[in-house]
């Protein structure tokens, strides 16, 4: 996987509200490349979940260009949208966002239902490895209540994973979770990137989280304020293991 | 309810057809008597002349009886039962499809006689003569002993709900002179000789009876004959318009379950917003989340209508077993019943859906 994966030029957007006019972005360009791993901060209200939603085409920009993998999405109607998230993108929210009362698997097989072009069987071959890759094979049966924060957060990633998405986007994926299982999120999505070379965009509060990433971009007020290249990212693996052990209580406790 | 409708009209239609379907009726008939209209039944006008006539004149009917009847109560020793007596002729039997199940009818002899004889309703001797064969016992009707000499087959409820084995019959010149003391009838019945002349036979009557009642072009007839066919047609408009009625009923049911599947859809819709918005960011279209919620929506309609068919099949077997009304469940309206259920469902989850496959994604994300 090589290319340009998406390029903005001077986007910006404003919601108008009666007779004010937020201007969310003010005119944002960069590029990003395929197999980069990109967080994006910046403080509350500068623009992060704005850009985002631009990103993922569930939003349009008022003015601007956008190219996702070569496609000028300003020209696509709602459904071809649809479409394109369906085959290209793969979502991953704060708040995990997974059906209750639907097993894991199930859950993991959603954005294949909307594909018509993948038969019952490759839905269900696909997840399961999905699923493995998030190293949650033994829970298939499990519906989200029956799972902990991050294993929910895990699924959720299996299923932005199993449509073999150009670009994986999360927007605060760690914000509801402790800060070992935010390392083990860390840890995961630089293995995919790193050995399947999924393209990642990973909006954070944390410059914690963000050191993990390969390219940093700093948002602020609706502009860049700046874009900077991390030449030798943590590796989440390795904190992790440098982590006082989980405390167990002795037998008979 | 549409099942009660059909079975009614079947069954007044079975009853009528069994009461003899080329029976033909005359009853006196109110006339503008001095600007005075006065009940049927108190009119007076039908006479052993007319039956003379309509014997000797008439061509296209075989059998003819006059017939009286009074109202009183029969006596056998300690018990008692009020029940009509019928006085007709022997062709009587024949015009009303009329058979015995015990002993003989009477005779013209007995009609010349005034014979103080009798034939007996099953009705009747269940109440009279419990376990008891009743032929050639001695019952008394309005204080005359009357000998009871055949038994009636029974014949069951006819369509009005009366009991027609509730009932003695006798020579009419009996209950003419001895019960009533009256030179006139209450109705004539006949039978055309077969179904295709009926309309012929009753034209044919009302002119004999016409001229025997020496009426003047410009008079009105002071009787009325009637067909079996008529009194179909009469009671199957009515029990339709009983079908139409419970039809309605059932309509503005179905309007009301279907205002309560569009609130369930609605409530389901607010309620999963957020994975409404989930489902569109990866990739539902708009007519994808539309046909799910209709499908859910028919899905509703479709499992009350399964419930509605089978509480209908059981009520009408509770209806006809404790009222015993007569109730047919036709296949039709079954079929028609889940076809009118779905489309209830598409029709009231209609307006939610749309709601749903219009939400904005980002914004039904964020709904809390
Ligand atoms: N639908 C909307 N209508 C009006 N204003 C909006 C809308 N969405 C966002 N905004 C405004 O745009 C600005 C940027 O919002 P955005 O949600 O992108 O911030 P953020 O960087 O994601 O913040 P946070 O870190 O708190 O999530 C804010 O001032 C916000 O009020
Ligand atoms: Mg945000």
């Amino acid at each position: 996987m090589s290319g340009r994966i998406l390029e903005i030029k001077d986007l910006k957007r404003e919601f108008t509200m009666g007779v004010e006019t937020v201007r969310a972005l003010k005119g944002i360009s960069f590029t990003v490349e395929a197999g980069e791993f990109v967080t994006i901060m910046g403080s509350s209200g500068s623009g992060k979940t704005t850009l985002l939603n631009i990103l993922g085409c569930l939003d349009k920009p008022s003015i601007g260009d956008y190219l996702l993998d070569g496609v000028d999405v300003k020209k696509l109607s709602r459904d071809e949208l649809a479409q394109l998230r369906n085959h290209k993108i793969g979502f991953v929210f704060q708040a995990y966002n997974l059906l209750p009362r639907t097993t894991a698997l199930e859950n993991v097989e959603l954005p294949l239902l909307y594909n018509k072009d993948i038969s019952s069987e490759l839905r269900r071959e696909r997840a399961i490895k999905a699923l493995e890759a998030v190293k949650l094979a033994d829970r298939h049966d499990h519906t989200p209540s029956q799972l902990s924060g991050g294993q929910q957060q895990r699924v959720a990633i299996a299923r932005a994973l199993v449509n073999e998405p150009v670009m994986i986007l999360a927007d605060e994926a760690t914000g509801n979770l402790d800060s070992r299982t935010s390392y083990e999120i860390m840890a995961l999505m630089q293995e995919l990137n790193q050995t399947q070379g999924k393209t990642i965009v990973f909006v954070t509060h944390e410059p914690d989280i963000a050191s993990f990433s390969s390219r940093t971009i700093m948002l602020r007020d609706g502009i860049i304020q700046k874009d900077t290249k991390n030449e030798s990212p943590r590796s989440a693996r390795e904190v992790l293991d440098n982590l006082p052990k989980r405390i167990t209580f002795p037998t008979g406790f | 309810m549409v099942a009660i409708g059909q079975g009614s009209k079947q069954s007044i239609h079975d009853s009528l057809s069994n009461m003899g379907s080329n029976m033909i009726t005359v009853s006196p008939a109110s006339n503008l008597n001095g600007g005075v209209k006065i009940s049927g039944s108190s009119f007076q006008t039908l006479t052993s002349k007319d039956i003379v006539a309509l014997k000797r004149e008439a061509q296209y009917i075989t059998d003819i009886s006059p017939s009286v009847s009074a109202k009183g109560q029969a006596i056998n020793g300690a018990q008692n039962w009020p029940t009509t007596m019928s006085g007709v002729d022997p062709a009587y039997l024949d015009i009303r499809k009329l058979s015995l199940k015990d002993g003989i009818a009477f005779t013209e002899q007995d009609v010349l006689t005034s014979a103080k004889v009798c034939l007996i309703g099953q009705t009747v001797i269940d109440n009279l003569f419990p376990n008891q064969n009743p032929v050639g016992k001695v019952i008394r009707f309005g204080n005359i002993p009357f000998q009871i000499i055949g038994v009636l087959n029974p014949k069951g409820q006819n369509a009005f709900g009366q009991d027609q084995d509730d009932i003695l019959i006798a020579p009419y010149t009996t209950v003419q002179k001895r019960i009533l003391a009256t030179i006139y009838y209450q109705n004539i019945y006949a039978s055309a000789s077969n179904e295709q002349v009926t309309d012929a036979a009753v034209t044919e009557m009302t002119n004999i009876l016409r001229e025997s009642h020496r009426l003047r072009s410009d008079e009105d007839n002071d009787f009325q004959v009637r067909t079996q066919e008529e009194l179909i047609n009469t009671l199957s408009s009515t029990s339709s318009l009983l079908t139409v009625l419970l039809t309605v009923i059932a309509g503005i049911s179905l309007v009301i379950g279907g205002i309560g599947i569009m609130n369930i859809m609605y409530v389901s819709v607010t309620e999963r917003t957020r994975e409404i918005g989930l489902r569109m960011s990866i990739g539902a279209r708009g007519k994808d989340i539309l046909m799910q919620f209709l499908a859910e929506a028919v899905l509703i309609s479709i499992t009350g209508g399964i419930i509605g068919v089978l509480l209908g099949i059981l009520s009408c077997r509770i209806v006809t077993l404790t009222l015993g009304w007569p109730t047919i469940i036709s296949e039709s309206s079954v079929v028609l019943s889940f076809i009118v259920c779905a489309l209830t469902g598409i029709f009231f989850g209609y307006y939610p859906a749309q709601k749903a496959s219009r939400l904005d994604p980002i914004e039904a994300l964020r709904y809390e």
